[in-house]
């Protein structure tokens, strides 16, 4: 396996990592907008905010990648 | 490059079609879906015949996805919308020819990116100043003095020719760039116009469009995230991103401008995070530099331990928001270019509905990304000022 | 490696485009734009301020108004009562005095009667003693023969002359 392949593997699994992070986030928010449909739009929000964190863990690995590939 | 013209062109008609859907949902009725399936049938069959071309002169150019979706997602210098007669006598090719500027040891050197004649493998070379110019995978080199031809080494890199001290052509990226502000500016300065005239300060026209938007980022990003009473300074520059970085989003989805990939560039998103990266810097008060270097409420061991992360952390935020913005941009323009390379890879026509189908759908999610990381964007902006600008209170 | 490398001439393009960018919005967008929205919302403060003003104005008005009514009618109810004690008072003294005076009057009617009487008596007394010495001296004349026979009937006429 060349070393661009192993750098696809590797942004492979940060995104497996940030997928399950996203993937809690947003059960989790969707949970709580349907216990307090109230808070809608504040859970909406830091839900996005959250998911933009966990996201760029994803993209630090793909950006990982890019320097090998 | 013979392939440029199909995807532009595919992808220009859905868009077409899903703004359609877009702009009027209530609209979105059987005659709308009527036409998508007709759009579908009628690119189907414009796509095979692309792909029967594509055949024919494939023995000696394969088609090679990878060059095309980075050919795309890059920057270039000359704004190429079609190539018409691909591959015979009397091809020709619909250009916005832009200015190649380079500033070189002999100085500041201008010429029309039209001189390449839309090369870009380094075959064709422009004397200009006493200088030879050749365009390496829309990169500008100099040939070395002596040298006739670009060589390459293994990875592809011209080993016998080097890139001007600056390049500071005006590429596609940059034509656009200035598209969208002149957009941004017909919107608002219209709205502020609109204001202005009205004396009851009731909006109308377009500035009842843009007015929930202006009252969005201040009530929903810039009075929760730095507080009510420090706000107000931030508001033009959060303002500016938000519009600046969503209608650059908007302009790269759209396939006739070739997707200029601003948003997707991480040059653009750099400067826009060195930006924020600075004002959050500026606006630093001493509770916050507390919290980086000298952490209160931890024992002194964990302070010093904090010390070094709280740092890498001031640094990495804006990194962070660099990198989101250009990959989550750049990954949207990949799928969707990837998608519709299948159609020339597997060189048949009977993946085409599936690749319009699913690049179609990926397309909207875009719209609704471009939205989305706009807005992440100037939310994570606001709140780094926040966190910058926050009091004591313990 | 490539599409990861920020490229001078975009970074400066996009510096001075953004700032250009920034300052002319600034300056002519989002200031009229945000000072526009924030006069009208401070216009629609104001304006529901007022009306709860004016709402709390009328409500003391009323209250005013009720509390006058009220004073007037307590005082009405005061002047009222008060010109009844005064009358009662006034019959009270009235009747009084009129006693008083009745009986004053009766008083001196009485004495008057009394003095009246008297001198009526006194005058009786002198008349009848003019009488009787009239009668006297008739019968004096009559029967001053007989001394003893006289004397006898002075005596008899006198006793029972016993007046009053």
């Amino acid at each position: 396996m060349t070393i661009t392949g192993i750098a696809a593997v590797g942004a492979g699994l940060a995104a497996i990592g940030a997928g399950v992070g996203i993937g809690k986030i947003g059960g989790s928010a969707m949970e709580a907008m349907a216990r307090q449909p109230e808070m809608h739009g504040k859970i909406q929000s830091s839900a996005l905010i959250l998911a933009a964190f966990v996201e760029a863990v994803a993209l630090f690995g793909v950006v990982v990648a890019f320097l090998q590939g | 490059m013979k392939l440029l013209l199909v995807n532009s062109f595919n992808v220009r008609t859905f868009a077409a079609n899903l703004k359609e859907g877009i702009l009027k949902p209530q609209r979105m009725t059987l005659s709308t879906l009527k036409h998508t399936v007709f759009t579908v049938l009628f690119l189907s069959v414009f796509s095979f015949g692309f792909a029967k071309d594509a055949k024919e002169g494939g023995e000696d150019e394969k088609f090679d996805p990878k060059e095309m979706i980075l050919h795309h997602v890059k920057d270039a210098y000359g704004m190429h919308i079609a190539t018409l007669n691909q591959g015979e006598e009397n091809e020709a090719h619909i250009t916005i020819p832009l200015p190649v500027i380079v500033y070189t040891d002999k100085g500041l050197t201008t010429f029309s990116s039209s001189a390449f004649h839309h090369d870009y493998h380094g075959h064709e070379i422009v004397e200009r100043n006493g200088q030879r110019f050749v365009n390496v995978h829309e990169k500008v080199y100099i040939l070395d003095e002596g040298a006739s031809e670009v060589a390459y080494d293994a990875e592809g890199h011209p080993t016998n020719a080097h890139r001007p001290k600056f390049d500071l052509s005006i590429t596609r990226n940059v034509f656009m760039m200035w598209v969208s502000i002149a957009v941004l500016f017909l919107i608002f300065l219209t709205a502020a116009r609109r204001y202005k005239r009205s004396d009851d300060n009731v909006p109308s026209g377009i500035a009842s469009f843009v007015e929930p938007l202006i009252v969005f980022v201040r009530d929903e990003i810039a009075r929760p995230m730095i507080g009510e009473h420090k706000y107000k300074r931030y508001m033009p520059y959060l303002l500016t991103i938000f519009f600046f970085i969503w209608i650059n989003n908007i302009f790269g989805l759209i396939p006739i401008l070739n997707g200029a990939n601003l948003s997707g560039n991480i040059a653009f998103t750099f400067t826009l995070a060195t930006i924020t990266f600075i004002i959050t810097t500026f606006s630093g008060n001493k509770n916050y530099w507390k919290h980086i270097f000298w952490m209160p409420g931890v024992p002194v061991p964990m302070k010093i331990f904090l010390m070094p992360i709280e740092i890498i952390g001031m640094f990495v935020k804006p990194i962070s928001l660099m990198i989101r913005l250009f990959a989550n941009i750049t990954a949207g323009h990949v799928i969707i270019l990837a998608l519709m390379s299948l159609i020339f890879v597997f060189k048949t026509v009977a993946i085409a509905p599936v690749s319009v189908a699913f690049s179609l759908f990926i397309t909207v999610i875009e719209v609704i990304v471009t939205a989305i990381q706009a807005y992440i964007f100037t939310i994570l902006s606001a709140l780094y000022f926040g966190m910058a600008t926050e009091e004591e209170h313990h | 490696m490539d599409l990861i490398t920020p490229e001078f001439g975009l970074v400066f393009w996009t510096l001075i485009t953004f700032l250009v960018l920034l300052f002319i919005l600034r300056k002519f967008a989002w200031k009229p734009i945000l000072g526009a929205v924030s006069d009208r919302e401070e216009g629609i403060k104001n304006a529901l301020a007022s009306a709860e003003n004016a709402r709390k104005e009328m409500e003391n008005l009323q209250a005013d108004n009720e509390r006058i009514l009220q004073e007037a009618r307590a005082e009405r109810e005061a002047m009222l009562k008060d010109a009844r004690e005064i009358r009662e008072q006034t019959i009270a003294k009235a009747e009084t005095e009129a006693q008083e005076k009745a009986s004053k009057i009766i008083e001196k009617a009485q004495a008057a009667i009394e003095s009246e009487k008297k001198a009526a008596m006194a005058e009786l007394k002198s008349h009848v003693a003019g009488l009787s010495i009239d009668i006297a001296e008739k019968v004096v004349r009559g029967e001053l023969s007989n001394k003893d026979k006289q004397l006898k009937l002075v005596e008899d006429m006198l006793g029972e002359t016993k007046l009053n």
